[in-house]
This record gives C-alpha cells, sequence and structure tokens, in this order.
C-alpha cells in the first residue's frame, strides 16, 4: 500500500504538478496566438517576444519597487508589477498595430504577408528585449520558494516520497484560473467580447451590424498583451527568464493553438495542457515511480526514459503532426480559412 | 537583367570593394565567401516563397543537414566504433524505419473500425520499445570509445564536395517528409511544422552523439583547397606572392579565400541558371499560376499539392547544398552555433529585401543582407559612442549602450524588413 502512495506521490511531485504548471503557460501564451488568429486572421510568429517583453518590462518594475522597499510578504514582487508590466505591453502592442499592422488591414493583405510582417515585429521585439536587459538568464522569483517542502511532506505523511510544491507552481495555476476565467466571462457576457466573436466568426455580418473593426482590434491587443505578460512572468517565475528561451517557446504555444484548433479558445487551454503533458511524460525517467508501482521481480534497471529531455520540441512537433494527419481543423473545431 | 539590376549589383561589388580597401581584404573575402552562401540559401527560399508562395521557416534544420551530410561524407571512418556497434546500429535503424513503414501500410489497409487504429498503435509503441532495445547497446559501444576524441562512426572518408550534392539529398528527404504531412493543408501549417522540424534536426546534431559528436562538435573537416602551411612551405607560391609584394602569410590566407569563392561561385552560378531556366519554362509559369491561384490552377488541371511537393523539396535541397558548403567553409560542425534567428528568419529577410520571385533579386539580397549583418555590429557600436560621446565615461547608461550596440543586428534587420515590406514590397528588384 505504502508503495502505491509512494509511487503516486513521486508521479505527482516530477510529472503531474510540474506537467500542469507549465501547461497552464502555454495555454495562456496558446490564447493569445488564438485570439490574434480569430480576430486579425493571421499567425503571430512575435507572439514569443511579445511575451519577452511583457516579462521584461515587468522584471524591471520588479526591480524598480525592490528597490524602494516593496515586497510582497510571501509571494514574488513581480505580482504587484504585473499589472504595470501588462500595461507597457499594451501600450508596445497598441504601438505596433497603428504604425504597423493597420496598414496591411487597410489594404486587405493575404494573411501570409501579416505573417511576414510579424517576423519583422519580431525581429524588433527580439532585438529590444535583448538591447534592454541582455541575453543572460535573469531570476526574479523572490518571497518564499516552497509552500510545501519535499522534507515537510515526507515528516508529516511519514511517506519516503516527497511532495514539493513550488510557491510559483501554486500562482501559476491560480493566476491562470483567474485569468482564463476572466476572459471567458469577457468573451460571453460583455458587449464588447460578444462583437469580438461576432467579428471572428463573420467578419463582414459583424461590420454590417456596426461594430466598429477598429475597437475590436484594439481590445483583442490589450487581451494579447495581458495573456502574452501573465504567461511570459509565470514561466519567468517558475524557471527564469532568458530571451532566446521565450523565442523557443513559439514551437509548443503554435502546436498547442493548432492541436486545441486555431481560433478557438477552449481548444487552446485543452492543446496547451495536451502538449505539457505530454512533453513530461514522455521525458520523464519512470524508473523512480516503477520501483514502486511494479513488483520487486519486475523493476527496470534503467531509467526508463522514453526520450532524453532536449528532444521535447520533437514531442509537441509529433503530436502537431498527428493531429495535421488525422484531425487538421484540431481536438476542438477550428477555423479554416 | 534591367539597368537598374545592374546598377544594384555595381553598388554591392562596390560596397565589397569599399570594405576591401578600409578594413582590409581578408574581411572582404570573409564577407564575399558567406554572401555567395548566403545567396544559394536565398535561392532555395525563393524556389519556395517567390515560384510557389511556401512559406517555410524551417531553413535552419536543412541547413544543419547539409552540414551533418559533410560530417557523414568527408571524415574518415572510425574503425573502433564500427567494429563496436556499427552495424548493430544500422540493423536498430532499419528495423526502426520497418516499424514506421509497417504501421503505415497498417493504417492504409481497409480494415473497418478501431481495430486498424489499435493495431497501428501496438505496433507504433511495442516498435519504439524493441527499437530502443536495439538502438542504446549499439549507441552506448560507439560512445565509450574514445569519446574525447571521437566517440562516433566518423564519416565515408570521400572529398568533401562530394558532402554538397548529398547535404541537398538529406534536406531534400527531410523535405519530402514534411511536405507529405503539411502541405495541402493551411500555409500556417506548413510554417509551423518547418518551424518544428528545424529545431528537431537541431536537437538531433546535439544529442546523437554516435552520429555527429552532438556537441563535442566535429572539427577539422578536410579540405576542398590547400592549407595555408602548405602554401606558405611551397617556394612556387611564396615566389608568386613577393611578385605582388605580398608576406606568405598574407597571401596563403587570401589565396584560400580566393579559391573557396571561385568553387561557391560556380554552384551559385550553376544554381541560379537552373532557376532561372525553371522560372521560364512552362514548369515555371504553371508554379506561378498556382501561386497566384490555385483554385483556377486546379481547376485547370493541375495538381496543386503534388507541385508544391516538388517545389518544396527542391528548395530545402538548395538549402541543404549551402548548408555543407557552409560547413566546409568553417571547416567545422558545431550544432551549438545554429540559430533560428540567423539561419532561418535572416534568409527571409535576404529573399524579401532583394525581391521575392526575382532570382537575381535574392542573390543580391543573400549578398547585400549578409554584408550588412556583418558590418551593423561595428557600425552600431560606433552610432552608440557618437551617441554617448557628451557622457561620462562612468556613467552606467553609457556602459550599457555600449556594451548592447552588439543587439543593434536584431532590431536593424527587423526595422529594414518591416521599411521594404512597407514602402517597396516587391523588393529591389522586382519580379517584373
Amino acid at each position: 500500500m505504502t508503495d502505491i502512495l509512494n509511487a503516486i506521490v513521486a508521479l505527482s511531485n516530477f510529472v503531474l504538478v510540474p506537467g500542469a504548471a507549465y501547461g497552464a503557460q502555454l495555454a495562456l501564451g496558446a490564447l493569445g496566438v488564438t485570439l490574434i488568429y480569430g480576430i486579425l486572421r493571421f499567425s503571430n510568429f512575435a507572439h514569443g517576444d511579445t511575451m519577452a517583453f511583457g516579462t521584461m518590462a515587468t522584471i524591471l518594475v520588479t526591480w524598480g519597487l525592490q528597490s524602494i522597499g516593496i515586497s510582497f510578504g510571501f509571494l514574488p514582487t513581480a505580482l504587484i508589477a504585473l499589472p504595470i508590466g501588462i500595461a507597457i505591453t499594451g501600450l508596445l502592442l497598441l504601438g505596433t498595430d497603428r504604425a504597423i499592422y493597420r496598414f496591411y488591414r487597410k489594404q486587405k493583405a493575404a494573411p501570409v504577408v501579416l505573417v511576414i510582417v510579424s517576423i519583422g515585429v519580431m525581429f524588433v521585439m527580439n532585438g529590444l528585449v535583448r538591447f534592454i536587459i541582455g541575453v543572460g538568464d535573469v531570476n526574479f522569483a523572490d518571497g518564499a520558494r516552497f509552500v510545501i517542502n519535499a522534507r515537510e511532506f515526507k515528516e508529516m505523511t511519514g511517506l519516503d516520497e516527497g511532495l514539493a510544491i513550488r510557491t510559483t507552481t501554486l500562482i501559476t495555476l491560480v493566476t491562470a484560473a483567474i485569468a482564463v476565467a476572466l476572459l471567458f466571462w469577457f468573451l460571453n457576457k460583455t458587449r464588447t467580447g460578444k462583437s469580438m466573436r461576432a467579428f471572428s466568426d463573420n467578419e463582414d455580418l459583424a461590420l454590417l451590424s456596426g461594430i466598429n473593426p477598429e475597437r475590436v482590434v484594439a481590445v483583442t491587443w490589450l487581451i494579447v498583451a495581458a495573456l502574452a505578460t501573465t504567461a511570459g512572468v509565470l514561466y519567468g517565475l517558475d524557471k527564469s527568464f532568458k530571451a532566446f528561451t521565450y523565442f523557443q517557446l513559439l514551437l509548443p504555444i503554435f502546436a498547442a493553438a493548432i492541436v486545441g484548433g486555431l481560433g478557438n479558445p477552449l481548444g487552446a487551454i485543452a492543446g496547451g495542457f495536451v502538449i505539457a503533458f505530454s512533453e513530461v511524460l514522455i521525458t520523464y525517467a519512470w524508473k523512480k515511480v516503477l520501483v514502486y508501482a511494479m513488483p520487486e521481480s519486475l523493476e527496470p534497471s534503467g531509467l526508463v526514459q522514453l526520450l532524453s529531455t532536449d528532444y521535447k520540441f520533437a514531442v509537441s512537433f509529433a503530436i502537431l503532426i498527428i493531429v495535421l494527419l488525422f484531425k487538421p481543423t484540431g481536438l476542438f473545431k477550428g477555423q479554416s480559412v | 537583367m534591367t539597368a537598374r539590376g545592374f546598377l544594384l549589383y555595381a553598388g554591392m561589388a562596390l560596397l565589397i570593394v569599399l570594405t576591401g580597401m578600409f578594413q582590409g581584404w581578408n574581411l572582404a573575402l570573409t564577407i564575399l565567401n558567406m554572401g555567395l552562401i548566403s545567396a544559394i540559401m536565398s535561392l532555395g527560399v525563393n524556389l519556395q516563397w517567390g515560384f510557389a508562395g511556401l512559406f517555410n521557416v524551417g531553413v535552419m534544420g536543412f541547413v544543419a543537414l547539409g552540414g551533418l551530410a559533410a560530417v557523414l561524407v568527408a571524415q574518415p571512418p572510425v574503425t573502433e566504433g564500427w567494429n563496436a556497434g556499427g552495424l548493430r546500429l544500422l540493423g536498430a535503424l532499419a528495423l526502426g524505419a520497418a516499424i514506421l513503414v509497417g504501421a503505415v501500410q497498417v493504417w492504409k489497409r481497409k480494415i473497418g473500425g478501431s481495430m486498424r487504429a489499435l493495431v497501428m498503435l501496438a505496433l507504433l509503441i511495442g516498435g519504439f520499445f524493441l527499437f530502443r532495445a536495439s538502438l542504446d547497446p549499439a549507441v552506448q559501444a560507439i560512445e565509450a570509445i574514445n569519446p574525447s576524441l571521437s566517440g562516433y562512426l566518423g564519416g565515408l572518408g570521400l572529398p568533401i564536395i562530394v558532402a554538397w550534392p548529398v547535404g541537398g539529398l538529406l534536406a531534400a528527404g527531410a523535405a519530402w517528409i514534411i511536405g507529405k504531412a503539411a502541405l495541402g493543408l493551411r500555409s500556417d501549417y506548413l510554417a509551423i511544422a518547418t518551424l518544428g522540424i528545424a529545431e528537431i534536426v537541431i536537437a538531433v546534431l546535439k544529442n546523437e552523439d554516435w552520429l555527429s559528436r552532438g556537441v563535442k562538435n566535429v572539427v577539422g573537416l578536410p579540405r576542398p583547397v590547400p592549407y595555408e602551411v602548405d602554401l606558405q612551405r611551397d617556394p612556387g607560391f611564396v615566389e608568386a606572392a613577393a611578385g605582388y609584394g605580398l608576406d606568405p602569410v598574407t597571401a596563403s590566407t587570401l589565396w584560400v579565400k580566393i579559391l573557396y569563392s571561385g568553387l561557391f561561385a560556380v554552384v551559385l552560378i550553376v544554381i541560379l541558371f537552373l532557376a532561372q531556366r525553371a522560372l521560364a519554362s512552362p514548369w515555371g509559369r504553371m508554379m506561378r499560376a498556382i501561386r497566384d491561384n490555385e483554385v483556377a490552377a486546379s481547376a485547370m488541371g493541375k495538381n496543386v499539392t503534388a507541385r508544391h511537393l516538388q517545389v518544396f523539396i527542391l528548395g530545402s535541397a538548395v538549402c541543404g547544398i549551402a548548408g555543407a558548403m557552409m560547413t566546409t567553409l568553417d571547416g567545422q560542425l558545431t550544432p551549438g552555433s545554429y540559430q533560428p534567428l540567423r539561419f532561418t528568419f535572416l534568409v527571409w529577410v535576404m529573399v524579401i529585401v532583394g525581391g521575392s520571385g526575382n532570382n537575381y533579386g535574392a542573390v543580391l539580397g543573400g549578398f547585400l543582407i549578409w554584408w550588412l549583418w556583418v558590418m551593423v555590429e561595428p557600425l552600431g557600436l560606433w552610432a552608440m559612442e557618437l551617441i554617448t560621446s557628451g557622457m561620462s565615461p562612468d556613467n552606467w547608461l553609457r556602459g550599457h549602450l555600449t556594451d548592447s550596440a552588439a543587439q543593434m543586428r536584431l532590431m536593424t534587420m527587423g526595422i529594414i524588413l518591416l521599411a521594404v515590406l512597407r514602402f517597396s514590397p516587391k523588393g529591389l528588384m522586382p519580379e517584373r
């Protein structure tokens, strides 16, 4: 019996808890991608760098707060800085839209042109982030590190395996839940949210019924700024901030959005967790769990790691290909343009 | 080429000559060599984007596969490695391929219901463990042999020029797999799929030590041109160098670079010639017709997906060739140095700035953007020093600005791309 409990605890500690946190971060990122796809109708390659920019803005504000002695108790100071970071990112995105994207929207340019434009924006944002904060690793998590650490858990339960829950994991899950709840409330209950969904479903019809497209687009960018900054800050608190890592997040985020069905917010959340858990499950060394779960005679000799962790991109990619081959519109029905 | 084209090319040549006069001919030739390679990559992307409107953001992966070809073809075989587990490893790879083919065959059978999916899943999952069980011991045996110096299988020991077409073939194979899965669907899907394959190729190169030593890098690849040291020992060469008033060391460095330039220029001219012929041929017209209106083209009986697959493979193969050439020039394969911004998106800037759909434009873009990429760093530093010259030397902002000047590159490239897209969307040399 204790063996089974130990196995479950080990599984939660190394797979379920980190997977859930990573999944929530990916889901928030994928929501941003999917919203832009639904409303502005292009795949935004600058999304990873938008996340990086938002995180950078939040880090700078955090440092400012820390230097004047403000902290948030056992929670990281970055949470106080987050709204300001979102505001700065929102301004940047609105500025980008005004200066760059609007021109192509007025021209009714093909989506692929907008994708290339977003590559240009990606370069500029990436350069901006590297220019301001540099290319190194930045750790900005402060406050308490653990809600429960492994030692306390072992003493509490008397098991051999410890379950450590980091503060950042808990914050990630809570913040992501709040953000998603707010987003769905906004999309389903408010007038502006409904006009956004109408615009996404049928642009011409929405225009005929008097919806102001510029307003819808501006609101979309602001929501995307909030989602991207939150996702980026949570990821950065959980791991650390590095400009290049955020660029690389683009692949799992896109995979999540496509797996869920591009343009479908619910799908983006599901996709985020599908990708995150597959990555963690396939790159986890199962030995620790199997030692408890299997009878002694069957205990594995190796690490029982299906793929080395460096192949985590291969996992998101494989899932993406499988979905493309068998269900191109995604698990939830997405838009097909 | 139009008069405008000639002027632009003359301007580009002038830029390189001026670089040679003010910053040294060594640098000018280095830029020229990488410019030639960039021009070939740019031609490859132009085949896909300019001819057919396919959005490939996995250029880095195809370039890296070309680099792998250089190692596999040119390095001498490691006999101990082969004795330790070479054949077992090949057997395991064949087994893996057989399992995949088997799974595809099962899927193609017309068995109703969930039976087919279950059999395929069982075959794939069971096959994966079987594959790992046969692969892992062989890999361990190979990697255990003298890991600090070799620890891999080596290559075939053939002349490295052979690696160039082989690199193209490897890239074409990868492109076939991606194209099969993602072409015929929405254009964004191809973009994401290629983005993914590029990351996977790099992950394989970094992790599979038996293949190309992973992050331990393969250095000292054989060369298609003589070594500087040998030239310096050759009395005939020293005498010829003295005739130009050059000391043997400088002369040998320059001569080696000139030889590389010659080789690369031949490849560029051949590929450019073929691409021009293709563009003017009925096949090229069909491609452009498909690009401009897929529905109309398929109504005329053109198989859009098959043509897309064809041109996608061709373009990727060209990128693979360029990748093998680049690794030849570097003399080493360093998987850690492949960055998507440098090897995928910069090539895109080259194509867009040069003029998508115009081969001469793509080549020009390759040279021009590469020249800028190299030059922005010193120019940025100089600009930053100028801006901050009024500040005191220990001002933190001054230190930060001059330290960050190296990051100006990406921003400059982005601004150039955005400016060209906005004000001259057809590029410097428009298609027509």
